[in-house]
């Protein structure tokens, strides 16, 4: 998968919305409403509630083109990072209301729900950002229990080089519990 | 914690992009906005992309057997996944050469049938067809939208040559659709993908683009011999003996195809056949999916118009 769209194409899509253009809206979705979809997804755990995320965070975009400033990373992780508050936003809603409702729960449980779903959707942001080698033996180690011996005969490559690449990607991964996607700090809970 | 978990892209609704974009378009209007004729090929572009992204890449060789109608006989031929993408990518290069685009088969190409630029373009790549193909598909579909956005009203009837026929370019972009369509709809037989048809108005539009041409085709094939002799000639824009075609389901309706002449004008008061079919199956014939005697679920009247009809429905096909 193409991951990182250069910055000449994020600078003239964020010129081609700004203008109003509703072909560029059209090639904007299809190239990120996976992205948004399935981080979405991984925060809210429902089908329903991603899509109207899908709406909310394309909405946004297309009315605030500007509010993306290419000097703080790529469009890319930008759409990623306002999924991710949205997201968030929702799921601390529709808890709050639950809570209101039945009495179950806490506000630290609601806290850590919501904690648990900002790291797995960082997770999933950093697998599908990360350079696909590094991937790839993440994946066959993962899902195919494969041990590093094994993934280097299935990529073709050395032990060395295989044991480099998986102690890379989990290095990449374990930064989803530490820092937010990407960009500045906070912000997640606020509306877009 | 699963920090890791696989793909799970499989479940985005193919419907969603046009409910995003309806609401964004709602909230804040285009100022440089799609023409409603350019919005299937946009819808069903997107869809074809979106299955081609979940596809691996072993499956873009699985064969694909396609099927169409020639000299009144079903023709068919193996392709791959990959080298129906070349084939809408060759075919669509001609609405680009219309608009002045870079045409996919290269400069200074001849004017060829939709068959000739599909069998040039498999001819010059120097592997077999794959994955690699799906890109510049997807940036002429994507270059086209964008530029028939930019080109203002009068694009609408500029006319696309398509060898041995030709259609305005509102009318040629709903057929590239429909292709688009029904070849996604191989594809996915292909790799045992579920796909839906079209929405409705977009079906629509289709449908009603084939019912448009079929009065042509019936008296091609009559000056072929293929088609009974005229009964009534009526003057030019008169109302003359007509097939009435009954659609059913989403983005159905009634359409009336004059018979005796492309000039006359199909009627309620001159019908003299009925025919009755679903919307997705009256595709498939206009596809060469199905066989005339196949298609029709109900007929009534006149049975030599209603073959002639049929036959021509399916003569529409082609690669």
């Amino acid at each position: 998968m193409a991951n990182d769209t250069p910055p000449r194409w994020d600078r003239r899509m964020q010129q081609r919305l700004a203008r109003g253009e509703a072909a560029a809206l059209g090639e904007l979705y299809d190239r990120f409403a996976s992205l948004v979809h399935s981080l979405a997804h991984r925060v809210l755990d429902d089908d329903q509630a991603a899509d109207q995320v899908t709406r909310e965070v394309f909405g946004y975009i297309w009315e605030n083109p500007d509010a993306y400033d290419p000097r703080q990373g790529n469009l890319r992780s930008w759409v990623a990072r306002l999924t991710q508050r949205q997201a968030v936003h929702r799921l601390r809603q529709t808890e709050a209301t639950a809570y209101a409702e039945t009495g179950v729960g806490s506000a630290e449980e609601l806290e850590a729900k919501v904690r648990r779903a900002s790291v797995a959707a960082r997770a999933d942001y950093i697998v599908t950002s990360m350079p696909a080698p590094l991937r790839k033996a993440l994946e066959l180690a993962y899902f195919q229990r494969r041990d590093y011996r094994q993934t280097a005969a299935d990529l073709s490559i050395s032990h060395e080089e295989a044991r480099r690449r998986l102690r890379l990607g989990l290095q990449l991964l374990s930064t989803a519990h530490a820092r937010p996607l990407d960009g500045p700090p906070g912000g997640y809970g606020r509306a877009l | 914690m699963t920090l890791l978990h696989e793909d799970r892209d499989l479940d985005l609704d193919p419907l969603l992009r046009s409910r995003v974009l309806e609401n964004c378009l709602g909230r804040r209007p285009a100022r440089i906005p799609v023409p409603a004729w350019a919005t299937p090929y946009d819808a069903e572009t997107a869809r074809l992309d979106a299955l081609l992204r979940d596809i691996g890449e072993s499956e873009w060789h699985a064969p694909v057997r396609l099927k169409w109608y020639e000299d009144d006989r079903p023709v068919r031929r193996k392709s791959t996944v990959a080298g129906v993408i070349g084939h809408l990518l060759a075919v669509d290069g001609l609405v680009s050469g219309a608009l002045g685009l870079a045409d996919p088969l290269g400069p200074d190409v001849p004017e060829l049938t939709p068959t000739e630029r599909t069998e040039a373009l498999w001819e010059a790549l120097d592997r077999p067809a794959n994955r690699s193909l799906r890109a510049p598909w997807r940036d002429q579909s994507h270059a086209l939208v964008r530029t028939v956005s930019f080109a203002g009203r009068g694009v609408s009837d500029l006319t696309v040559t398509y060898g041995d026929f030709a259609l305005p370019l509102k009318d040629a972009l709903l057929e590239r659709a429909f292709e688009c369509w029904l070849h996604a709809d191989d594809i996915a037989n292909a790799v045992a993908y579920p796909y839906d048809p079209p929405s409705g108005p977009h079906l629509h539009g289709m449908i009603d683009l084939a019912a448009r041409l079929l009065p042509a085709a019936v008296a091609h094939r009559r000056r072929a011999g293929l088609a009974a002799p005229p009964r009534h000639l009526v003057a030019a824009g008169a109302p003359g003996r007509s097939l009435h075609l009954e659609v059913e389901g989403a983005g159905g309706g009634h359409w009336y195809v004059p018979l005796d002449s492309p000039a006359a004008l199909g009627s309620p008061d001159h019908a003299v056949a009925q025919v009755a079919m679903d919307g997705v199956e009256f595709c498939q014939l206009i596809a060469g999916h199905i066989s005339p005697q196949e298609a029709a679920a109900g007929q009534d009247g006149d049975r030599e118009a209603i073959r002639d009809v049929l036959s021509a429905a399916a003569s529409l096909s082609r690669l």
